[in-house]
């Protein structure tokens, strides 16, 4: 509840905001967008109960996904990062990077069978509580390039990987729990191999020098998914609103 | 509101109040520099969640059982790679090895941090297993096999006790960011001794009829039920691939790791302890 209550309240200032561009501008030009910030999810039925003078306001759905809440919310966002991956190496063995050699395919053919299958499980175990299959957005990656492609992958696989220990506690139901160890440690070896791919010996390198991975909130994480898709994901219940 | 009495009288209904707020027990000591940074209006709010911290998420025995379980895994991993580290050529990939020995000591490091006076001490150890790998010390094959088998194992040993630090945010961020540095461990030992010819993969690979990929039976107990497809009651086999409607078994073991119990664990490390 105490999230709840910080969301609501990042919304109200956000809205507040956006008011004052109205007056200030002194037309109502901009009253699509306000909507569009005003109608975050699942949040803006509290919202509106809040901010009662915009109760006859149609709420138009907002453009961004929203995970949900509880575990369900934590394996969607999951899933968002897991549908980002599979996409991503997908699409490295579809068209390969110059110079790839027999056993860098091999490994990468093996991560990307590996990412797509977390992909049907979660999608699966969530069932009708699963976000909608999203739409990847890699103009920033040069595909031909190996570099560019080890560095998107490095990115994704240690985002990954600190997005599971940075969320786990959240988890409410313990089979869930150990499922996301599960898939954890898989992705924890992902990370390895693509850091070695990379420079060997990096297979650890962002761990600290106390030992320990490090660690990311939802809502970091998602500022990090969110480059790599067109329609972007949010987690209202998480402390993550699109803005 | 007098909050040096609230103190007090949870004192001596709980004497060990100030054990249970470790470690945020400093802000307790200062207690007068924590409620001049806190708004006065936010403070009962404050102390509401310092007591929800207190009594919901620091170490209790059970938990401070699992800590001590992890801490002797580390102590046993640090310890294997310090003295393999100290033979006179015996490591060749000497960059991998110090990464992985300073991890371990960093685990170490953070486990006893979050036990305090209840860690226990490091115990002796035989890295020989009773002499079930004579050579550990002197045959760098050896040597990695059995690093191998450690990385897995302890893999699996966190895997198995996520569920006892279930909503503790401190514990189970630590012991998370553990497991997965131990899980890219893993990966790279099987990496270093793919590249000396050992038929394994970077990830457990199992089939319906085998689940320890490590090439060396002994290590049989170690990898049992890793060639479990069925997770959270769907057989992941049956879930489409890239290559198809169905899932590779091969693949639907790579993709998960699995549990083992701490009973389990003790019982497949206890050789190494002399």
């Amino acid at each position: 509840m105490l999230t709840q209550n910080r969301v609501y309240k990042k919304q109200i200032l956000y809205r507040m905001k956006i008011k004052n561009q109205i007056t200030a501008n002194g037309a109502n030009l901009p009253r699509r967008l306000f909507l569009r910030y005003a109608g975050a999810g699942a949040a803006s039925v509290g919202l509106l109960a809040v901010d009662a003078c915009h109760k006859d306001h149609k709420v138009v759905p907002f453009t961004g996904i929203d995970v949900g809440q509880g575990d369900s919310g934590l394996f969607n966002f999951t899933y968002a990062i897991k549908q980002v991956e599979a996409a991503f190496y997908s699409q490295v063995i579809l068209t390969p990077y110059t110079g790839m050699t027999g056993d860098e395919l091999t490994l990468l053919t093996a991560i990307r069978d590996q990412e797509i299958l977390h992909c049907s499980f979660l999608k699966a175990t969530l069932g009708s509580k699963a976000i909608i299959a999203l739409t990847p957005d890699f103009s920033s990656i040069d595909f031909t390039n190996r570099l560019t492609v080890l560095f998107a992958a490095k990115n994704l696989e240690d985002t990954g990987v600190s997005a599971h220990c940075g969320s786990g506690y959240l988890i409410k139901n313990p089979v869930y729990l150990t499922l996301a160890a599960k898939i954890l440690s898989v992705e924890g070896r992902h990370a390895a191999v693509i850091g070695n791919l990379l420079q060997n010996g990096f297979f650890a390198s962002t761990v600290g020098s106390n030992g320990l991975n490090t660690n990311l909130s939802v809502a970091d994480t998602l500022i990090v998914i969110n480059k790599y898709l067109k329609n972007k994901v949010s987690a209202v219940s998480f402390n993550y609103v699109l803005t | 509101m007098n909050l040096f009495n609230i103190i007090k009288e949870i004192e001596t209904a709980d004497p060990e109040i100030h054990e249970r707020m470790s470690p945020r027990r400093d802000a307790i000591k200062n207690i007068t520099s924590f409620g001049s940074k806190v708004a006065v209006a936010a403070l009962p709010f404050a102390f509401v969640t310092l007591f929800k911290k207190a009594y919901g998420a620091v170490p209790t025995p059970a938990v401070n059982d699992v800590l001590n379980f992890a801490l002797k895994l580390e102590y046993l991993e640090a310890y294997f790679y310090k003295t393999a580290l100290s033979v006179p050529g015996l490591i060749i990939d000497t960059g991998y090895i110090e990464t992985i020995g300073n991890d371990e000591n960093g685990h170490i490091g953070a486990l006893r941090q979050l036990l305090g006076d209840a860690a226990v001490a490091s115990p002796q150890f035989d890295l020989t297993a009773k002499g079930a790998f004579p050579d550990v010390l002197s045959n760098y094959d050896t040597f990695l096999t059995v690093a191998n088998m450690l990385e897995d194992t302890g893999v699996r040993a966190y895997i198995g006790q996520a569920t006892n630090l279930l909503g503790n945010q401190l514990l189970l961020i630590t012991a998370l960011s553990i497991q997965v540095v131990e899980s890219r461990h893993a990966a790279a030992i099987r990496q270093l001794r793919k590249s000396r010819g050992a038929v394994i993969e970077p990830w457990i690979t199992g089939s319906s009829s085998l689940s320890n990929d490590t090439g060396i039976p002994s290590f049989n107990a170690n990898y049992a039920g890793e060639n479990n497809v069925i997770q959270n009651g769907i057989d992941v086999t049956t879930l489409s691939s890239a290559s198809g409607s169905t899932t590779p078994y091969a693949v639907a073991t790579q993709a998960f790791d699995e549990p083992l119990t701490k009973e389990a664990v003790l019982a497949l490390v206890a050789p190494f302890f002399a």
